[in-house]
C-alpha cells in the first residue's frame, strides 16, 4: 500500500544527492563544512580536484601539483584562496581568479616552534586563518597579492582536538589528559575571544587516564536560537541506554549543562540538528529517534530529561539511478537501493549525510505529514508542529481533522491547542507592534516572522469551512468550538473577527437557539459592531428581541446615529425618532424630509402635524424662519400639509 | 388595639365544567379545593358562581373576566388551560378607624393591585407545571384518569400555598425577572467553556444552567422554563439548602472538600459520594424548550458560590459512578470560576450602591433581566426600604404604561414627599423613587436623566 509507505518514514535523504566521485585508492574525499563543499582530490590532486556543492551549479575543475597526500582542503569564504594542508607543520595557499583558474603557484605557512603539530585550520575571513595546533591557535593575515602571510595573533594552549561551528563562529577546544575540558573561543575575523572553560563530567575515569572524550562524540549545534555543546555519551556497560548530554553556552559563564537527552540504545551514533530537532542515527538498529528539547519533559529542577518523540524508526528508503552495465537488457539506468546507516556515512551538520564509498551527498529533511498520524496526543503533536518551519497548511489540516466527526477531538484538547495557537499568534502581533514603534530590534521580529502564524483567516478559510463541507458535526458541537476559539482569543486580548461572529450566528440561528444568542450578546460575548447590529436587525421577523439588541448596540458604537435614525423610522416610530435626535443633539443636521416622508407614508395626519411643527420650530430657531428651505426639498410635504391642514395652519413668518 | 386585617388567601380552587355538565354532578368539577375542609355545597357554590360570572362577562368581551371587586375580598380568574380555571380569592385588607365615636372597618381596596395578584397565581400554575407537566398532559400519561390529576393537584398545592407570602406581594411578582450577574466577557466565556465542555462529556446532560449565588449567569433552557426554575432554586431549593447547611450539615462537607481538594458537592443527589447508597432525592421537573413535556432530573452542583444545574432526561440511565465522574469533572473547575468570580464580585456592588438617595426598579421585557435597589435583598426577606404605599404606587405606574402598551413617562409626587417616576422605552421600564424634598419637577427631570445616563448608557434607553 502506498500510502502506507508515505506515513511510516518521516525522515527522508534528499532526492537529488551531490554526486561526487567515490574514495578509491586514488582519490581521496574532503568536506568542508563551512562552505559545504565536497573536493574529490585525485592523486593528491595531480590527477585533478573536482569541488561540488552546495548546489550543483557551482563545480570548480582544478589541478594541483602532487606534493603529498591532502590531509585537508579548504577554499577561503569568497573562494578566491584554497588552503591545502599536507603536513602537520604547514598549509600551502594557491590564489584563484574570478574565472576559477589558478596560477598553480603556491605559497606556504609553517606554524610556530619545532615540535608544534598543525591538528587542523579554519578560515575565519576572506584573508584570515587560524591553524590550530597541539600547542594552541595561530592566527594569519593573508596578502595573496604578496603571497605572504602575516601572524596576527597566538594563543598557547595544549590542544588535543578541536571542533568548530563556522555560521555562529564558534570554535571548541579539547585539552587536558582526558580531554574533558573545553574551550569555547568566539572567532570572527580580527577577533579572538576566549570564553569561560568548562568541564564536560564522564561516565568513568580510565586508569591510567587517558584520552577519554572525542571529537566524534562531540557537535556544535544551534537550537531554538541558542548555541549548544551536544556532548554523545556512552555507558560504560552496554545494558544502560547512552545519553546525549546538552551544554548550553553562556556568554559571561562556563556552559551550563541544561539537557540530557535518553537515548535507551548503545552503540554508534551520528548526531543532526534539523529545524531545531536533535536527531540521532543508530548504527546498530538502522534507526533514527529525534528530541524536540521544547516538548514537555522530567526535571530534577537542575536538568530536563527529555524522550524521543517518536519510537526510533528507518529513514525513508533511497533509490539512486544509476547507469547500467547490462546494456543488452535495454534500459540504461538500474535503480540502486543505498545501504542506509552504512559504515561508510559520515555526518556533517547542521543536516549533511555522505556516504564517501558511493560517491554521494545527502541533506536530510523531517517531512512532517506522516507525523500527524504517528503523534497520537493532539496537543503534544501542535506544540511540536507549531516549532517546526512550513508546518502551517500540517498544522491547519490537524486542526480541521479535530473537529470532523470519527477523529473528533475533546473539546479540552481543542481548548489547549487554539491557546497555543494563539499564544504564538499573540507574541508575533505583540513583537510586531514593538518593532513598529522601536521598542524591539527589527531582527528580533524578523526571527518571529520564520514562525508559523495561525491567524483568525487561517482558521476560518481552512478549519471552519469544514462545517460547510462535513454536515454530520452536530451545532452543539460547532458552537462550543467556536466558542473556545472566542474565548481562547479574549483571554489574549486579540479582537475576533466579524465572519467569526456571523459563522457562530449562522450556526445559532439555523438551530434556532435565540435564546442563546441572546444570552451571548447580553454578555458582549459578540463584540459590538455596525455589521453585527445589522445582522440582528434582519433576524427580528424570526426573533423579536433581536430589534432591541441592534438599537442597543447601535446606541454603544456612538458613531451609528443615522443608522438608528433609519431603523426607527423604518419601523414608524416617529416620535421616539425625534426624541432619539433631540437627546443625542443633532436636531439641527437631521433631514427633515427624511421625516417628513415618513411621516405622510403613516398616513397619520395627526403626526405628521407633530412632524411638521417640530421642524418648522427647528427652522425658526435656526434661521428666525419657519419656513423650509429650497435645498430641504419638502416643497411636496408642504403642499400635503397646506392641503390637510390650510394654508393657516402653517407658522406665521416673524416680521421683522 | 384596633382591629386589622392584611392580604390573606381566602380561596384557592380548580375546576373544569366539563367534568360535571349535568345537575347533581356539579361535584365532579371540583379538582382541587383550599381549604381542604369547605363543604361540598360552599364549593359547588363556589364553583358555579366563577362559571356564571365567566359565562357572564363572556358576552360583553373577547377576552374572558381577570378579575372580580368585592368589598372584603378580590377574586383573581385564570383560565390555565383549555377550559381548566384556577380562581384564587384574596381578602382586601382592612383596619377599625373610629369616625365620630363610631368605630367603622375600612376596607383599603386599592391595597390590592390586580397585576400583582394575577401574577401570584400565574405562578402558581407555571409552578405545579414545572415540577407536573399540564394538566392535559398528566392526564394523556393516566389514559384521561381524573382522580390521578387531582391526586396531583392536591400534592402540590396544599404544600404550595402555604408558602405563598401574598402580603409582600409586590411589582416584582408582576415582572417576575431574573438577576444577572454582571461578569466580565473573559470569565463568562470560561465558564460557556466549562459547560459546553460538560454536555460534551457527559451526553445525558440536556440542558445547563449556571447561577452564581442568586444570579443567573448562562441558561441552556428556554426563557420560559428558565423563569419559572429560577423562581424555584432561588426561593425554595437554595435558601432550603443554605438553612440545611448551616444546621450541622458541616461536618460532612468539610470532610468531603479535604479529600478531593475541591468545595464542590451536589444540592440534589448524593449526599455523600463515599456512600453508593446516598442517592438523595432528585427532583423531576417538566421542560418545554425543545418539546412539550420532558420530563427531566434536576441534579444541582454546587461549588461556593457557583452553581450548575443539569437537567437529565429520565430515561437515561445515571448510576453512582456518574456522580464520581461529575463531581471529579466539575469540582476542580468550579471551585476555580467560583473564587475568581468572587474576586471581581465586591468591587462592582460596591460601586452601583455608592448613591442611596435614588432607589430603582429595571425590568427588560426581552431578556427578563432585573434589577432592584428598593429590596435590601432580592428574596424579599428583609422587605423594602421605601413605604408600601409608594411601592405600591410603581405597581399602579406599571399598570398604566402597561394598558397603553406605548412608550411613555409618569412623574408622580407623594403625600409623603417622594418623588417617583416611571418610564417605559421600548421593553425596558424603569421605576425610580427620590427621596429629596423641596426638589421641583424640573429638577427631578434632570435627575433622572442624570440617572439614565449612568445606568442605563449602553443600552437604546430614550428620555
Amino acid at each position: 500500500m502506498a500510502s502506507q509507505e508515505i506515513s511510516s518514514h518521516y525522515i527522508e535523504l534528499c532526492p537529488n544527492p551531490i554526486r561526487f566521485e567515490p574514495v578509491g585508492k586514488a582519490n581521496s574525499v574532503f568536506f568542508d563544512d563551512a562552505n559545504k563543499q565536497v573536493f574529490a582530490v585525485r592523486s593528491g590532486g595531480a590527477m585533478g580536484v573536482v569541488v561540488k556543492g552546495p548546489d550543483d551549479k557551482n563545480v570548480i575543475q582544478s589541478r594541483l601539483e602532487d606534493r603529498g597526500d591532502v590531509m585537508s582542503i579548504k577554499f577561503s569564504p569568497d573562494k578566491k584562496i584554497l588552503a591545502v594542508q599536507r603536513s602537520s607543520k604547514s598549509v600551502e595557499f594557491i590564489n584563484f581568479l574570478e574565472d576559477m583558474t589558478t596560477d598553480q603557484f603556491e605559497y606556504s605557512q609553517s606554524c610556530k616552534g619545532k615540535s608544534t603539530q598543525i591538528i587542523g585550520f579554519i578560515w575565519t575571513g576572506s584573508t584570515e586563518i587560524i591553524f590550530i595546533t597541539d600547542h594552541g591557535l595561530e592566527q594569519y593575515q593573508i596578502f595573496p597579492d604578496k603571497r605572504t602571510l602575516k601572524c596576527l595573533k597566538t594563543v598557547s594552549h595544549q590542544v588535543n582536538w578541536f571542533v568548530c561551528m563556522p555560521e555562529n563562529g564558534i570554535l571548541l577546544l579539547s585539552s587536558g589528559t582526558l580531554g574533558n575540558t573545553l574551550y569555547p573561543i568566539q572567532v570572527r575575523p580580527g577577533v579572538l575571544n576566549r570564553l569561560p572553560k568548562f568541564e564536560v563530567d564522564l561516565p568513568s575515569v580510565p586508569k591510567p587516564a587517558k584520552l577519554s572524550l572525542l571529537e566524534r562524540d562531540v557537535t556544535l549545534a544551534s537550537i531554538y536560537n541558542q548555541l549548544y555543546i551536544v556532548v554523545l555519551r556512552h555507558q560504560p556497560r552496554a545494558s544502560v541506554g547512552a545519553e546525549i548530554v546538552l551544554y548550553q553556552l553562556q556568554k559571561e559563564s562556563p556552559a551550563r549543562k541544561t539537557d540530557v537527552l535518553k537515548l535507551d540504545m548503545s552503540g554508534r551514533f551520528a548526531i543532526n540538528i534539523i529545524d531545531n530537532l536533535v536527531m540521532v542515527h543508530h548504527q546498530a538498529s538502522k534507526t533514527s529517534v529525534i528530541f524536540d528539547i521544547q516538548q514537555g519533559s522530567e526535571t530534577d529542577g537542575f536538568l530536563k530529561y527529555h524522550y524521543p518523540v517518536l519510537s526510533p524508526l528507518p529513514i525513508k528508503p533511497f533509490k539512486l539511478l544509476l547507469p547500467t552495465i547490462n546494456v543488452q537488457a535495454g534500459t540504461e539506468k538500474m535503480e540502486y537501493l543505498c545501504d542506509l546507516y552504512s559504515a561508510n556515512w559520515i555526518v556533517f551538520q547542521p543536516n549533511i549525510v555522505i556516504d564517501a564509498k558511493l560517491g554521494c551527498l545527502w541533506y536530510i529533511k523531517i517531512t512532517l505529514q506522516p507525523l500527524v498520524t504517528m503523534i497520537y496526543d493532539k496537543s503534544i503533536l501542535i506544540s511540536f508542529l507549531l516549532n517546526r518551519r512550513d508546518s502551517k497548511m500540517v498544522i491547519l489540516s490537524v486542526c480541521q481533522q479535530m473537529l470532523i466527526p470519527g477523529h473528533q477531538a475533546s473539546l479540552h484538547t481543542i481548548a489547549q491547542v487554539y491557546d497555543m495557537l494563539n499564544t504564538v499568534y499573540k507574541s508575533y502581533r505583540d513583537t510586531e507592534t514593538q518593532a513598529m514603534n522601536g521598542e524591539v530590534p527589527q531582527s528580533v521580529f524578523n526571527g518571529l516572522k520564520k514562525k508559523v502564524i495561525i491567524d483568525q483567516s487561517d482558521m476560518y478559510t481552512h478549519v471552519f469551512s469544514v462545517y460547510e463541507e462535513c454536515k454530520d458535526i452536530k451545532y452543539k458541537f460547532k458552537v462550543a468550538v467556536l466558542i473556545e476559539y472566542i474565548r481562547s482569543l479574549n483571554q489574549f486580548n486579540i479582537s475576533v473577527q466579524h465572519y467569526l461572529y456571523e459563522l457562530i450566528i449562522n450556526i445559532l440561528v439555523q438551530n434556532n437557539c435565540f435564546y442563546q444568542l441572546h444570552q451571548f450578546l447580553q454578555y458582549h460575548v459578540l463584540s459590538d459592531s455596525k455589521p453585527l447590529a445589522c445582522l440582528m436587525l434582519s433576524l427580528e421577523s424570526v426573533y423579536q428581541p433581536a430589534h432591541q439588541l441592534a438599537l442597543d448596540m447601535l446606541k454603544r458604537l456612538q458613531t451609528a446615529n443615522e443608522e438608528i435614525i433609519e431603523v426607527l423610522l423604518s419601523k414608524q416610530q416617529l416620535l421616539p425618532a425625534l426624541r432619539f435626535i433631540r437627546s443625542v443633539g443633532i436636531v439641527d443636521t437631521a433631514s427633515s424630509r427624511k421625516f417628513l416622508e415618513a411621516g405622510l407614508n403613516t398616513s397619520d395626519d395627526m403626526l405628521f402635524y407633530t412632524v411638521f411643527k417640530f421642524f418648522e420650530a427647528r427652522n425658526l430657531r435656526l434661521r428666525s424662519n419657519p419656513r423650509f428651505q429650497q435645498g430641504e426639498h419638502c416643497e411636496h410635504y408642504v403642499k400635503h400639509f397646506e392641503s390637510v391642514f390650510g394654508i393657516e395652519a402653517l407658522a406665521a413668518v416673524p416680521v421683522s | 388595639m384596633s382591629l386589622r386585617g392584611s392580604v390573606t388567601l381566602k380561596n384557592f380552587f380548580i375546576f373544569n365544567s366539563n367534568y360535571g355538565p349535568r345537575e347533581g354532578e356539579e361535584e365532579k368539577k371540583t379538582l382541587f379545593f383550599y381549604p381542604g375542609d369547605t363543604d361540598i355545597d360552599t364549593q359547588i357554590k363556589a364553583i358555579g358562581l366563577c362559571e356564571a360570572i365567566v359565562k357572564f362577562s363572556e358576552t360583553f368581551s373577547d377576552k374572558s373576566c381577570e378579575s372580580m371587586h368585592m368589598l372584603k375580598t378580590r377574586q383573581l380568574f385564570l383560565e390555565a388551560e383549555k377550559d381548566f380555571w384556577i380562581i384564587m380569592t384574596v381578602s382586601i385588607p382592612f383596619s377599625e378607624k373610629t369616625k365620630d365615636g363610631q368605630s367603622y372597618i375600612e376596607y383599603r381596596d386599592d391595597d390590592v393591585q390586580d397585576s400583582v395578584y394575577q401574577a401570584v397565581l400565574l405562578q402558581t400554575y407555571k409552578m405545579f407545571k414545572l415540577f407536573n407537566g399540564t394538566f392535559t398532559n398528566i392526564l394523556a400519561r393516566s389514559n384521561n384518569d381524573v382522580e390521578s390529576l387531582k391526586k396531583r393537584l392536591d400534592h402540590f398545592f396544599s404544600r404550595y400555598l402555604l408558602t405563598l407570602k401574598l402580603h409582600q406581594s409586590d411589582l416584582l411578582d408582576v415582572f417576575n425577572g431574573i438577576y444577572f450577574l454582571p461578569l466580565d466577557k473573559n470569565t463568562y466565556l470560561q465558564i460557556q467553556c466549562l459547560i459546553n465542555r460538560l454536555e460534551a462529556t457527559f451526553p445525558i446532560v440536556k440542558y445547563t444552567a449556571f447561577l452564581y449565588n442568586d444570579q443567573l449567569v448562562w441558561s441552556g433552557l428556554e426563557q420560559d422554563d428558565m423563569r419559572t426554575m429560577y423562581k424555584y432554586l432561588t426561593t425554595s431549593l437554595f435558601p432550603t439548602h443554605l438553612d440545611q447547611e448551616l444546621q450541622g450539615a458541616t461536618t460532612r462537607t468539610s470532610t468531603s472538600s479535604q479529600g478531593s481538594g475541591h468545595f464542590g458537592k451536589f444540592v440534589t443527589g448524593p449526599t455523600n459520594l463515599d456512600d453508593p447508597d446516598s442517592q438523595g432525592k432528585i427532583p423531576r421537573v417538566f421542560i418545554h424548550s425543545e418539546i412539550d413535556n420532558e420530563e427531566c432530573f434536576l441534579l444541582v452542583y454546587k461549588a461556593l458560590s457557583a452553581t450548575i444545574c443539569m437537567l437529565i432526561n429520565v430515561n437515561s440511565t445515571m448510576n453512582f459512578d456518574f456522580y464520581r465522574k461529575t463531581d471529579s469533572f466539575l469540582g476542580p473547575q468550579m471551585s476555580k470560576l467560583a473564587s475568581d468570580i468572587t474576586e471581581q464580585y465586591p468591587k462592582r456592588s460596591a460601586a452601583s450602591n455608592a448613591d442611596t438617595q435614588f432607589k430603582f426598579i429595571y425590568f427588560n421585557h426581552m431578556n427578563l433581566a432585573q434589577k432592584t435597589t428598593l429590596h435590601i435583598d432580592i428574596r424579599k426577606l428583609s422587605g423594602v426600604n421605601i413605604p408600601q404605599e409608594t411601592l405600591r404606587l410603581l405597581g399602579d405606574i406599571n399598570a398604566d404604561l402597561t394598558r397603553n402598551n406605548e412608550d411613555g413617562e409618569t412623574i408622580v409626587k407623594t403625600a409623603s414627599d417622594f418623588w417617583v417616576v416611571g418610564k417605559k422605552s421600548d421593553q425596558r421600564e424603569f421605576y425610580v423613587v427620590i427621596n429629596q424634598k423641596n426638589a421641583n419637577l424640573i429638577e427631578i427631570n434632570e435627575e433622572v436623566k442624570k440617572l439614565c445616563s449612568t445606568h442605563l448608557n449602553s443600552i437604546f434607553f430614550l428620555d
